[in-house]
């Protein structure tokens, strides 16, 4: 089924040219859908001049957003990967905003974290947490998932990549909603807040650099004593550090958060689905793509133009803001068979856009990918059904496509 | 029809028919060969089809674009003999070729 509600205007009753996808409120109110859906069939490569963001495009389908990502030439990462223009006098740098050959050395740097080898070593990790999590839930009566589970969870796991302070996780969470949440790019959060915030984290990691400069890397693997004894890397300034630390805390967090939320919230939605997974447990690794698809935790990338670029007939002039809407793409009827509903055994069920392609492609894709895997498995020995008990509320953000509440009772088999 | 051998990581081998033209890749995959993922379908955006293959066999396939060069660039188990199987297309001369498949797909 289909999770379209227009709320407000009809997008097909207004201009087209008035066209304005970048709204946080459209995401917030989940009213955003048939906006895309017009643009894709009427404008696939639109043009709008926003208050806040000043003029950008917007690419709303599937293989023209693939086409983009390929073509790091032409539209570079460097002018940033979100609308918002960056604050010259507080201006992270971080490999995800760089193009090659910066880009290519400092993600080597890291990669390493989220080798398959090291996955291996995590699971059995995530399997204990994950199963303490759910034995510790309130059964029968009503909670918020997105904090005793979907949160939880995430921090945990990032705690235990950074080797973070365990007690102290709650603070990775903050700054990472801090990070994604500022005023310059639509959210709720006054920029001195999010910047004290960031300033506040990068302190904190600034301890943890100094006590492992000097550490083994053989024997501490963890994101933190990679990045310091990484020739690559240990001579970063601070707000390189900074950058890549929210980076790696944002896309550690927010987007596997979002997707455990999502997937509770389509299963409730989607009872005849849900069935099918409950009576057959290896769809387990074809539902988990198919949630992070139907999910998409963030909603779209943005590249500049590095020069003026002929694309499906539009002008893109140099220095432009492009925006790649996965959040479109993925609903793109063209390459994905009826992308509105929720199907737990599609074929080919990874080929969707939500990790992004080329070689921005996101590095923790395994990682998030098991750690839905497994709290689908914990979750199905346990419970019986996870009833959400109202409409949830979601992120004012046009870029992280998420939660803030998912009410639910947890019923036991 | 030409043939290619596969070997997984724990030495099980599986011999296909390839139509000459399409990928490696796609032999792999429309013969349930285990061990190669091709998320983004072919296009040398992903990575997930990346194979190990000598440099016997090497010497006969076109060189790495710039593009298959970048995506493998980012595998930290890359060596020498990594490929992207998808950007092998099939041909008479290649049949017999031996492709090894890595432990892990990144």
């Amino acid at each position: 089924m289909s999770e379209a509600v227009q709320i407000g205007p009809n997008p097909y009753e207004m201009p087209l040219e008035d066209i304005n996808v970048s709204q946080a409120s459209l995401f917030q109110t989940n009213s955003h859908w048939q906006y895309f859906e017009r643009l894709r069939r009427e404008d696939p490569v639109h043009y709008f001049n926003d208050p806040l963001f000043g003029p950008y495009w917007s690419i709303t389908r599937f293989n023209d957003i693939m086409d983009i990502e390929k073509n790091v030439q032409q539209f570079s990462s460097e002018g940033g990967i979100t609308l918002a223009d960056r604050d010259e006098s507080f201006k992270t740098v971080n490999f995800i905003s760089l193009d090659p050959p910066r880009h290519d050395v400092q993600r080597k740097a890291v990669t390493g974290v989220v080798a398959p080898t090291n996955l291996a070593k995590l699971e059995p990790i995530i399997r204990e947490r994950a199963a303490r999590i759910l034995d510790g839930l309130p059964v029968g009566e009503p909670f918020n998932w997105v904090d005793l589970v979907s949160i939880e969870l995430t921090t945990q796991m990032l705690a235990t990549l950074f080797d973070f302070p365990f007690e102290d996780r709650r603070k990775l969470t903050y700054w990472s909603d801090m990070a994604t949440s500022g005023a310059r790019a639509g959210g709720p959060t006054p920029e001195p807040v999010r910047q004290a915030a960031l300033l506040e984290c990068l302190e904190v990691f600034t301890g943890l650099w100094n006590e492992r400069v000097n550490r083994d890397p053989a024997d501490h693997f963890d994101l933190i004593t990679m990045l310091a004894n990484n020739p690559d890397t240990r001579n970063m300034d601070p707000m390189e550090y900074l950058g890549n630390l929210i980076l790696l805390i944002v896309g550690g967090n927010d987007t596997t958060r979002n997707s455990i939320s999502g997937g509770i919230y389509f299963m409730d939605q989607n009872p005849d689905q849900f069935e099918r997974v409950k009576a057959d447990h290896s769809l387990i690794p074809k539902m988990v793509p198919e949630v992070i698809r139907y999910q998409t935790p963030l909603a779209y990338m943005r590249r500049t133009a590095t020069e003026d670029v002929e694309f499906r007939g539009k002008t893109i002039r140099a220095g432009e803001k492009v925006a790649l809407w996965y959040v479109s793409g993925n609903r793109d009827d063209t390459v994905i068979d009826r992308p509105d509903e929720f199907i737990v055994d599609r074929d080919n069920p990874r080929h969707h856009l939500s990790f992004g392609f080329g070689i921005h492609r996101c590095m923790g894709n395994r990682l998030a990918e098991m750690q839905l895997r497994i709290i689908w498995e914990e979750i199905l020995a346990r419970f019986d059904r996870i009833e959400v008990t109202g409409e949830p509320e979601r992120v004012q953000s046009s870029f992280v496509k998420g939660y803030t509440e998912l009410p639910v009772v947890v019923h036991r088999r | 029809m030409p043939q290619v051998k596969f070997i997984e990581f724990n030495g099980t081998e599986h011999v296909v028919d390839a139509s000459v033209g399409e990928s490696i890749m796609v032999a792999a995959t429309s013969n349930l060969v285990p061990g190669i993922d091709a998320d983004c379908g072919g296009e040398c955006s992903c990575a997930t089809c990346h194979v190990l293959i000598s440099a016997e066999w090497q010497s006969k396939l076109a060189p790495r674009s710039d593009q298959e060069e970048s995506m493998l660039d980012l595998n930290p188990d890359r060596t020498d003999e990594s490929r992207l199987s998808c950007q092998i297309p099939m041909t008479e001369e290649l049949d017999g070729i031996t492709v090894n498949l890595p432990e892990f797909q990144y």
